[in-house]
């Protein structure tokens, strides 16, 4: 339930900055829908599995899934990696500044 | 030993991108290599198709680690096919890319190459999430290349591009966490036939949902004719070949896999098709420069493809097959073409141009032949695509659908004769409302034979396509057949 609600409020928040015309929220809109694509698939790996995915250090029926895990990983280096070139298209001399309503 | 192609075909262009990105020298032939590579890829896919045709699927689990486990390549009848083409025109844009500036930019080898390896990943992979995964190597220098390449306003189409595919890569990341939730899998072989559950069916659909914005169907298409015109016409037709086709095999194979065909749904998909087809080309009609013609019209064709899909069975999906073939080769011809124009006379509007057929009938022919080929004329690859298309439409009993599909090809004809009428007819001076030129026309520059020759062969392929179609169409017979009966795939690739 804690974790519907918290991707329920990131989604919002991510939304409501998309539709900002200035492209900075927008890249932030993307970061807050970027964490709550990954709490879904945290969450889609069982919420109840709390022990570390480390042979050898828990009752394996209590480990968390390692394969979510995984996916997460990979998906927060990409988001990490296009929020940084959407800064710099942001920050882009041609643009002038970030409002995307005013470019050429 | 064919098995250890297909990481290859994902890696090699990976390594080589790394390589030209960061050897020193400015002097290092970067295109050379770029040329090679594409080349090499093109022959060892060749070689691919050669090994399945016979409807064997060649899979490889990546490091060997055991299945269910391992990252999953696998390669069938179509990949193949996708495969073929899209090194086709990657070669192609390329050959006239490095005979421009924009092939003098010295990261334009090592972009293309990370590209096109994710094309290869995307169309390889067994596995939903690696599909995500290459997706994104895939637009990663697409963003890039089309805010770096093209006219003044191609900053605001680069924001506009990386928005609208990244919501979708977000959205789709959403769908994937979804079908992982309800199955435990990503493994396309273990997930066949899992959305026939109706949850599942939903999750899946948000795949789906994602997939079709980045293939630019109707009612999410707008993003690409705003975007694609405003790049370099070069860039523009490098990922009309590979981005929404991508995003069509992706529906293509989900929909079989996943789904296993089933009938429900498809009238849903019918109408987004048959609208798309409409919509597009009717965009088509009210544009006036030749960059934004095409690409609508470039939607359009989508609606054809995926109206393949939305008649579900051997017969649609063959079809569908074809024409993918066909829009492949003809609208990157089309492209090249103005392209060309644009490079030599600095214009592609329709107001500002007249008369280059007479000056370039070799690029006249060229151009003439592929909007004849979009059209659907006979004898071009167009004809036998359409025909191939409405045939199934009307098997299937989808009448409005071959209606549509049949008046959109006499609208597609007149879109592209007015880029015809205004820019190849006519004479180049014209008395009545001409714009400023700043040198007389005999010192006007010629089109270089290098702009020339990639899009005349691309139009001669699609000729060949049309008169000599039998073989083709026989191998898209066999790979719908492959990828409508799941069997082989599933028994090849399925971990567990």
């Amino acid at each position: 339930m804690t974790v519907a609600i918290g991707i329920g409020i990131l989604v919002a928040g991510g939304v409501y900055l998309l539709l900002q015309r200035g492209l900075v929220r927008v890249t932030f809109g993307f970061v807050l829908l970027g964490h709550a694509a990954n709490l879904l698939f945290l969450s889609a790996g069982g919420t109840r599995l709390r022990e570390a995915a480390i042979v050898g250090t828990a009752d394996p029926a209590l480990m968390a899934d390692p394969l979510p895990q995984a996916f997460v990983l990979t998906a927060i280096v990409i988001t990490f990696g296009v929020t940084v070139y959407l800064f710099a298209l942001a920050a882009s001399r041609h643009g002038g500044d970030d409002d995307t309503e005013r470019l050429p | 030993m064919t098995g250890v192609l297909l990481p290859l075909t994902v890696a090699v262009p990976l390594l080589a991108a790394a390589m030209l990105a960061t050897v020193g020298t400015a002097r290092f032939p970067r295109r050379a290599v770029l040329v090679v590579v594409l080349a090499g890829l093109l022959a060892s896919n060749a070689s691919l198709v050669g090994a399945v045709r016979g409807g064997r699927v060649i899979e490889h689990d990546v490091g060997s680690w055991p299945g269910g486990i391992a990252i999953t390549f696998a390669v069938d009848l179509f990949s193949a096919l996708m495969l073929v083409l899209t090194a086709l025109v990657t070669l192609s844009c390329v050959a006239v890319a490095v005979a421009t500036e924009v092939g003098r930019n010295r990261y334009f080898p090592s972009l293309v190459l990370v590209l096109y390896a994710g094309v290869c990943g995307a169309l390889l992979t067994a596995d939903l999430f690696n599909l995500f995964v290459f997706v994104e190597v895939m637009l990663a220098p697409s963003y890039v290349l089309i805010s770096v390449f093209g006219g003044r306003s191609r900053i605001a189409a680069g924001r506009l591009y990386v928005v609208v595919n990244l919501l979708a890569s977000t959205v789709l990341l959403a769908g994937i966490a979804a079908v992982y939730g309800l199955v435990g899998t990503v493994n396309l072989g273990d997930l066949a036939g899992a959305a026939r559950s109706p949850a599942v069916a939903l999750a899946a659909g948000i795949v789906l949902v994602a997939f079709l914005v980045k293939a630019a169907a109707f009612p999410v298409y707008g993003w690409l004719p705003n975007t694609y015109s405003a790049t370099s016409p070069v860039v523009a037709a490098l990922f009309s070949g590979l981005h929404t086709k991508v995003g069509v095999y992706a529906i293509y194979r989900i929909y079989a896999l996943l789904y296993d065909g089933e009938p429900r749904y498809l009238a849903l998909l019918v109408t987004i098709a048959t609208i798309t087809m409409a919509v597009g080309v009717l965009g088509a009609v009210g544009e006036h420069t030749a960059g934004t013609i095409l690409t609508f019209n470039m939607v359009s064709g989508i609606g054809y493809v995926l109206l393949g899909v939305a008649l579900f069975g051997p017969v649609g999906t063959s079809a569908g097959m074809f024409y993918l073939a066909h829009h492949m080769v003809v609208m990157a011809s089309l492209l090249l073409a103005t392209g060309a124009v644009l490079a030599t006379y600095g214009s592609q509007h329709l107001d500002q141009l007249g008369g280059v057929a007479r000056r370039e009938p070799l690029l006249g022919v060229t151009f003439i032949g592929a909007a004849f080929s979009l059209a659907g004329v006979p004898p071009f690859s167009g004809f036998v695509a359409k025909f191939a298309v409405i045939r199934a439409a009307v098997i299937e009993g989808q009448y409005i659908a071959a209606v549509t599909a049949l008046v959109v090809g006499f609208v597609a004809l007149a879109s592209v004769l007015k880029i015809w009428r205004n820019v190849f007819w006519g004479r180049m001076a014209r008395e009545e409302g001409e714009r400023k030129r700043s040198m007389p026309l005999a010192e006007m520059p010629r089109v270089r034979r290098a702009l020339v020759l990639p899009p005349l062969l691309l139009t001669l392929l699609s000729l060949a396509m049309g008169v000599g179609g039998e073989p083709l169409l026989a191998m898209t017979e066999r790979a719908a057949t492959g990828l409508v009966d799941t069997q082989r795939y599933v028994a090849e690739v399925a971990g567990r």
